[in-house]
């Protein structure tokens, strides 16, 4: 097995208010191998953008990692002082947020966002740069990039900004590219674009993709694993056919069987009674067990590690547990 | 037709999005205006739900704000219950207030973050002078009740909800009035999947338990899907089709229709293999002559780019294409 | 779905973010301290003020120059700060004075406010000319320093009322042109923050079930207008108590025989280098000491009202 690109293991954040301490990563533990797609999936408060921030170094304080380790290629980078991660960021690992608005700088053309990053990470000269910054537009489907290059952002639409970010985001030729709802804010017609000149540019490219959205379709289409969290927790992790199609964890399933979708014929919509536990009030043993259906007395008093239900596919349940020792 | 609620024809509204006097003296520049919506008609019948579905720039926002009052049209006609409201006729528009009512899109910037949910959901009573005194207190018990909250919600602050719950407070809101018609602007597009599944079921079995008719506003296909009974697509401020809401997906008449549908992410993972999508969204104050899609329909001709396609008969309900005709033997080929 | 039973109101305020931060912040603790110590001395000054200083005859003005603590040649009476040159009480007219130019900054903000807050309003929710010609009026205004413009307002005022009315009405008149000099700063927040409010769906809801404009802006918007108001308000108190005694320094403002504060600093800077320290430094400390703790407290409300910085 090749050696993972990021490893990520019990990493635990916190954030401390005045009414206590809030946990909102408790225990998460996952690998990203180079050049694959791994999809984070989960709702709002479930903790995906948190394990973004945390494993690039943009946790805002007072919140902290409290414990845990996270890898970059075999090496320790949670830990790491201001100066280095700066020199991490970007150079071994590009970040696509979700509002392109706010990630390009108004005032700067994008060559000059492009140039200067570009000539940051890699040694070029200012001619060199700029060739390799209307290479990359070129890739990503901006047309006429030779001449748009010196537009200002607030020239491009939506999507063409979009498309610029990404290309930002690849211009120092990072290992891994974490990608916080890069779709979110798009139209419709438009995000499928997006995502598929994210997938094969990173492709090229050799990059890692750490794609992190609510989106469930946008993983279908893009990802080969995904990991579900719930509550600061990793509910499920697997290939994605698997975890969509053959889901093992209660939260998975109901979240899959609660989308609409262009074919099913019901009249109500699957619901998941209640709502994600706040994290000041997880109850104890599974954070889920006040809303499962199938939750028995061990949900209520233990909290269930990630359990194997196939070579790369796992789920924190106890249902898994009961239902090999029944196979077995 | 059978009872007809709603009647909007030829619906048209333009914004003036002109530099200041100033500036376009010294630039000798033109006024420029905006076409959010232009000339759309369609009908919603009585207990039915009928969605507008459209990305951004197709003008679907402006439509609901305008058969609600909030806008005024720049030309055409809105037919409520039989009155025909507009700013010509005031009192059409007072005596049809109490019978429609809005839900929002944003959960948190749709209630007033200072006033109580007990006030908030009561507004409408108050207002319309339905109730007063302790009779109001007990009816926004009641109506928490219906929407899955409790009673004692009633003096808490909307910070202290969810997202999802703030959702159901709109939703209490929009019935304190018992109106027929409720007009939801993408309701659900701001919450979690799983959430989102909870309201929309809320949604239809009040829309059963009271027998209310909602315009639906989304640019989410599926939820558009398991929602209305019939659909009207809007691209660039146009209504492109109409059709039961079930055929519209499985026969699609219009090429933006299809590649809208092309666009939806596939959850079956069926392998189906998707159209690139092309081009994007043209700027609303430049649209491309003719009709809208040209630049981006795989099967324009030169009449498409000079002519505005009106709405024909189709098998599933109407669309604006000149090639409805031929879109099935040339999609098929 | 909630068994716990809301706590009690007084509870609620205790236990609120804002009273959370008060209680974490030591500077705001103090001015607060110092602020309501000024406040009540003001407002109970005819209780605890040794003399009346505003009562022409219990003036001795044998008793002028007296210095603190040390009993008069004349008349042996003692005053715990001393006394100015007409004999009064320096620490009564402290205590008077401040009653005064708390009166005066407290009503001129009010005044200020209020006027602003409806310009405000209307220029925000309104648009269109009525913005316009309320900020074109703002404008003009605050090119003109505020203290001009007093001092205009008192001119004009002089010209309309007769002498003998001008010193029962020069309190008025000094309220009035204090407020009117400062209404342009709350005119514009709240132009602001309405403007911010209008397109909130939470109004718009309130307009589809027709509910009349005046109602909404009173209602609606004006709650959620009043965080940095509130913040302005308090270091415009600050401002106004010290416009106050700089009118009254260029005795404009309160009548000689009810000095405030300002007044006696006028007094006392007369006598500074004659030796007569007391009657400037005390008058002096009080209003520096008045002015800061409220700008203080006003620096501690904008941050504690600051959503980033919860």
């Amino acid at each position: 097995m090749t050696e993972p690109l990021l490893s990520v293991r019990d990493l635990v954040v916190e954030f401390p208010t005045r009414r206590g301490v809030l946990r909102a990563l408790d225990g998460v533990s996952f690998d990203i191998a180079p050049g694959e797609v791994l999809g984070m999936v989960g709702e709002s408060g479930a903790g995906k953008s948190i394990t973004g921030a945390a494993i690039i170094g943009l946790i805002e304080p007072p919140g902290r990692i409290v414990s845990g380790e996270v890898r970059l290629a075999g090496e320790r980078i949670d830990n790491l002082p201001p100066e280095a991660m700066r020199r991490i960021r970007g150079k071994r690992i590009g970040m696509v947020f979700q509002d392109p608005l706010t990630s390009l700088n108004p005032l700067y053309t994008v060559a000059r966002q492009l140039v200067e990053t570009i000539r940051a990470h890699l040694d070029m000269s200012e001619k060199e740069a700029r060739a390799h910054a209307v290479g990359l537009l070129d890739r990503v489907g901006i047309p006429a990039a030779a001449r748009r290059i010196d537009d200002y952002p607030h020239h491009f639409s939506g999507g063409m900004r979009q498309r610029v970010v990404i290309a930002l985001a690849l211009a120092a030729e990072p290992e891994l590219v974490i990608a916080d709802e890069p779709t979110t804010a798009l139209d419709v017609s438009v995000q499928s674009q997006i995502i598929d000149v994210l997938k094969e540019i990173c492709a090229e490219r050799g990059a890692a993709v750490m794609l992190i959205t609510h989106d469930m379709g946008v993983i279908a289409e893009t990802a080969d694993r995904v990991a579900v969290l719930y509550a600061g927790r990793m509910a499920e992790i697997g290939p994605v056919s698997d975890v969509i199609l053959k889901a093992r964890h209660p939260y998975t399933s109901g979240l899959m069987a609660s989308i609409p979708t262009l074919v099913q014929n019901t009249d109500r919509l699957v619901q998941i009674p209640g709502t994600m536990p706040r994290l000041n009030a997880i109850p104890s043993g599974c954070a889920f067990n006040l809303r499962c259906e199938h939750a028995f007395d061990k949900c209520m008093t233990d909290r269930p590690p990630l359990l194997d239900v196939a070579p790369r596919h796992a789920a924190a349940c106890w249902l898994v547990e009961e239902e090999t020792q029944n196979d077995g | 037709m059978t009872d007809s609620f709603l009647k909007v024809e030829g619906l048209t509204r333009h914004f003036d999005v002109s530099k200041p006097w100033l500036n376009r003296v010294i630039e000798r520049e033109e006024k420029s205006f905006l076409t959010a919506t232009d000339a759309v008609s369609f009908e919603i019948r009585k207990g039915e739900t009928f969605a507008l579905v459209g990305e951004s720039g197709s003008g679907k926002s402006t439509i609901a704000k305008m058969i609600v009052g909030l806008l005024a049209p720049s030309g055409g006609t809105i037919e409520i219950a039989g009155h025909r409201i507009g700013p010509d006729h005031p009192e059409a528009i007072r005596a049809v207030r109490q019978r429609m009512q809005m839900i929002f899109q944003d959960p948190f910037a749709s209630l007033n973050p200072r006033w109580r949910v007990g006030d908030i959901i009561a507004e409408p009573m108050r207002t319309f002078g339905l109730l007063s005194g302790s009779d109001v207190t007990k009816e926004v018990a009641r109506l928490l009740e219906v929407v899955g909250l409790s009673a004692s919600d009633q003096g808490k602050f909307p910070h202290e909800f969810s997202g999802g719950q703030r959702q159901r407070i709109a939703i209490a809101r929009a019935l304190s009035s018992k109106p027929e018609f409720i007009v939801c602007d993408e309701p659900t597009s701001a919450l979690d999947v799983s959430v989102q599944a909870q309201i929309l079921n809320l949604m239809r079995d009040l829309q059963d338990e009271f027998g209310l008719t909602y315009l639906l506003i989304s640019h989410d296909l599926s939820v558009v899907r398991h929602m209305a009974n019939r659909i009207g697509v809007l691209y660039l401020g146009r209504l492109v089709e109409v059709a039961d809401s079930k055929r519209l997906f499985t026969e699609p008449q219009h090429p933006y229709t299809r590649m809208l549908l092309d666009a939806v992410p596939d959850l079956a993972l069926s392998g189906r293999r998707r159209k690139p999508v092309t081009g994007e969204i043209p700027n609303p104050i430049n649209p491309p002559s003719g009709c809208a899609f040209h630049p981006r329909c795989p099967i324009a001709v030169d009449r498409c780019k000079v002519e505005i396609p009106a709405q024909r008969a189709t098998p599933t309900g109407t669309a604006a294409c000149h090639l409805v005709d031929d879109v099935e033997k040339v999609s098929a080929g | 779905m909630s068994e716990t039973k809301t706590p009690g109101r007084l509870y609620r305020m205790w236990d609120s973010d804002i009273a959370y931060s008060f209680r974490k912040s030591p500077l705001a603790i103090v001015s607060g301290i110092v602020a309501l110590v000024i406040v009540l001395a003001a407002v109970f000054a005819p209780w605890i003020a040794p003399t009346n200083p505003y009562d022409p005859s219990s003036l001795n003005l044998m008793d002028g120059f007296s210095r603190p603590m040390e009993p008069n040649a004349f008349t042996g009476n003692t005053f715990l700060l001393g006394a100015d040159n007409q004999g009064r009480d320096v620490l009564s007219t402290i205590l008077y004075g401040a009653r005064i130019s708390l009166f005066v900054g407290f009503s001129a903000v009010l005044f200020a406010m209020i006027l602003g807050i409806t310009a405000g309003l209307l220029a925000g929710y309104r648009g269109g000319w009525v913005d316009a010609l309320l900020m074109r009026i703002a404008d003009v205004q605050l090119s003109f320093p505020s203290i001009l413009i007093a001092l205009l307002i008192f001119g004009v005022a002089r010209g309309f009322i007769p002498p003998s009315q001008r010193e029962t009405m020069a309190i008025w008149v000094l309220i009035i042109a204090i407020g009117l000099s400062d209404w342009v700063q709350f005119a514009r927040v709240v132009r602001g923050a309405t403007m911010v409010e209008k397109g909130k769906e939470y109004v718009q809801a309130a307009r589809v079930i027709g509910v009349h404009p005046v109602r909404i802006l009173l209602r609606h918007i004006l709650p959620n207008v009043m965080g940095p108001v509130l913040v302005i308000g308090t270091i415009g108190l600050a401002l106004a108590i010290i416009a106050e005694a700089t009118l009254s320094f260029l005795g404009v403002g309160v009548p000689p025989t009810q000095p405030s504060l300002g007044t006696l600093i006028r007094i006392g800077q007369q006598y500074l280098f004659s030796g007569e320290w007391w009657i400037l430094l005390f008058p002096a400390m009080t209003l520096l000491a008045l002015a800061l703790a409220v700008n203080l407290l006003g620096d501690w409300l904008r941050d504690a009202l600051n959503p980033r910085l919860r």
